[in-house]
């Protein structure tokens, strides 16, 4: 039931191009970007139970590497490609020194969110004062505040017309990504290696008693959910040729902790379906032209908090689950009065 | 001469950030300390107060009623929060850090839709002073004082008053404090209101020396927390030293390297405190008086 659903809408957005125009194709493809770093938090979040406030360093980091490598290499033969290998990588080794501080240095509880947090507004503040013409990388300018723009798209050299990444392309490009992530994540999270880190979340020290090494644990989730952030922010940089310091600051680091607790943040596919819906309603908001984008996105946080801590998507489903097994526990008239005699 | 003052530059750059650390960090340390709580709607509580102040001075108050004004808007504020939302995730303690940054997000986005992206401010009072080649604002430089001054009032309140020794009971062992009569979900609801109004007060002080902008929050909440986490849970013992330390690598850094390197300072700082003394100075400090 849930495979054939899943199925039947991945096969949908694949035609979808055919159907719509190309203005609502690229807005899709902009939904499809965050789902990465969201299902990175859930994963380090919701099923090993440490929340990283700061995604966002690791979304910029490979944003501005695929920046400064792209525009120094150019777009000839694969070296777009090399540009996202490297992009990916970079994200990658932050990720296992930070996680290697503070997991094997005994940092727990608030205390990452704060060092995460930390991080991503160093990184902000630093990108931000890149202003001067000082800070250049290769032909690469970091441009301060307004940041970088203009990096070429992923190109395959295809005979006389290269195979360039955009439009419709760029969309399937995504959606295949999406789709191989979400599925290796629940295979993941349902092998054995899931549920120690479920164990994990829920009593590290007698995770510990039991013999599971919880350090080595938190930091490879931390740097798998690390990656994903980096993979949004590659395919971000990459959707709109640009990225800034802003996506980086204090409310963008927000913006991803609201997709998975709205959603429920333990549980892949309810994070899924929330970013894509609350991009798609920010959007919304923001196209009208009026600015209460934001403050709808804090009320639906402290909605949830304060009604369905596990999150609204989970909730529902619970209750609806809840009811139907209601239904059929329900014993008819006839079974009742034979039962009773 | 010249040599005198560098110097006083440097001391009066360096008492400025102390002052403005110690400030900062005072409300959101008060519940940080009480709580557990990191609450990152701190930096709008300083932003209503720098509101408040700023419109009832324009309407006609004197700027130390309006200071006033400022201060107990924000604390109202903080009050009416804590027994809407805050109060019920006192045992949820991620969510209810959770909630004060959806907190933060409304307030700064409300803010500037209400009053739009900034209001006329202030005169900043009292003019300044010259030193050689430098003029120094005779304001600021009071607002070291004001801190001094707020950190006794702090410790008056927390060791001499029945408030203050209810609230360090509660701190040590809420079970056990509440098993021998102390109402601590009220002291919780009175710390977060004080807290509030704490950071009220550092925005009305702050307001004539700033433009008010929505997203000034902002601006104080890195400075807020990264003071509260150096200093660690206990106010009275780990704020002062930490603003002063924090202060020093600040102006420092600001003066060799320009005010975002500063800033970075701080934040490289945090990290590193959290991983060698997790508990802040005051946890230290705490940790070696027991080990003798």
């Amino acid at each position: 039931m849930f495979w054939s659903a899943f199925g039947t809408i991945v096969l949908a957005a694949a035609v979808l191009p055919m159907f719509v125009n190309d203005f609502a194709i690229t807005n899709l493809t902009y939904f499809l970007v965050w789902v990465f770093m969201a299902l990175g938090l859930s994963l380090i979040w919701g099923y090993a139970g440490i929340l990283s406030f700061g995604q966002t360093a690791f979304f910029g980091l490979a944003g501005y590497t695929y920046g400064v490598v792209s525009i120094n290499l150019g777009e000839g033969g694969l070296w777009t490609w090399f540009a996202l290998v490297v992009s990916l990588v970079m994200p990658l080794v932050l990720a296992v020194i930070v996680g290697y501080f503070m997991f094997y240095g005994g940092v727990r509880d608030v205390f990452v969110g704060i060092v995460t947090l930390s991080i991503t507004l160093v990184f902000e503040t630093f990108m931000a004062q890149t202003a001067g013409p000082e800070w250049t990388i290769g032909s690469a300018r970091l441009n301060g505040f307004n940041g970088m723009s203009n990096m070429p798209p992923l190109t395959i050299p295809w005979g006389e017309t290269p195979l360039v990444f955009d439009g419709t392309s760029f969309f399937w490009l995504v959606l295949a990504m999406g789709v191989l992530v979400y599925l290796g994540l629940r295979i993941l999270v349902n092998s054995r290696f899931g549920n120690v880190l479920v164990a994990i979340r829920e009593n590290p020290d007698r995770a510990e008693m039991l013999g599971y090494n919880v350090r080595m644990y938190q930091l490879l989730v931390f740097v798998i959910g690390s990656v994903l952030a980096g993979m949004s922010g590659v395919l971000y940089t990459l959707w709109g040729s640009y990225i800034t310091p802003s996506s980086m600051g204090l409310t963008a680091a927000a913006l991803p902790i609201i997709w998975v607790a709205a959603g429920g943040r333990k549980d892949l596919t309810a994070t899924l379906l929330a970013t894509v819906l609350l991009t798609w309603l920010s959007q919304q908001l923001a196209v009208k032209g009026n600015q209460y984008a934001l403050i709808w996105m804090g009320a639906i946080l402290l909605v949830v908090v304060l009604f369905a801590p596990e999150g609204l998507f989970v909730t529902v489903w619970k209750k609806l689950r809840g009811r139907m097994r209601a239904r059929q526990a329900e014993p008819s008239p006839k079974t009742a009065s034979s039962t009773s005699a | 001469m010249t040599f005198l003052v560098q110097a006083y530059a440097f001391l009066y750059q360096f008492a400025d950030s102390f002052a403005f650390l110690v400030l900062c960090g005072l409300g959101l340390a008060i519940i940080f300390g009480m709580m557990g709580v990191i609450n990152l709607a701190h930096g709008e509580f300083i932003m209503c107060g720098a509101y408040v102040t700023v419109l009832t001075a324009r309407a006609g108050l004197p700027l130390p009623f309006a200071m006033l004004a400022g201060t107990l808007a924000a604390g109202l504020v903080g009050l009416i929060l804590e027994f809407l939302i805050i109060r019920r995730l006192y045992h949820r303690l991620f969510d209810s850090i959770v909630a004060t940054w959806a907190l933060s997000l409304i307030a700064t986005q409300g803010m500037l839709i209400v009053a739009g992206p900034s209001i006329e401010g202030l005169k900043t009072p009292f003019g300044s002073f010259e030193l050689g080649e430098y003029s120094f604002s005779v304001y600021r430089a009071l607002l070291p004082l004001v801190a001094l001054s707020l950190l006794a009032a702090l410790y008056w309140l927390f060791v001499r008053t029945r408030f203050g020794r209810y609230s360090r009971a509660t701190i040590e062992d809420a079970d056990m404090a509440r098993a021998l009569g102390a109402n601590t979900s009220r002291i919780y609801s009175q710390t977060f209101g004080l807290g509030a109004a704490l950071a009220g007060l550092t925005g009305a002080l702050y307001a004539p020396t700033m433009t008010a902008v929505p997203t000034m929050g902002q601006a104080f909440i890195v400075q807020s927390f990264v003071t509260v986490v150096v200093s660690g849970a206990d106010v009275m013992l780990g704020l002062a030293p930490s603003a002063a330390v924090l202060a020093f690598i600040q102006s420092l850094l600001t003066k060799s390297y320009g005010q975002l390197i500063g800033q970075i300072g701080l934040l490289l700082t945090v990290i590193i405190v959290v991983r060698v003394l997790p508990k802040g100075i005051s946890g230290w400090v705490l940790q070696r008086n027991a080990g003798h």
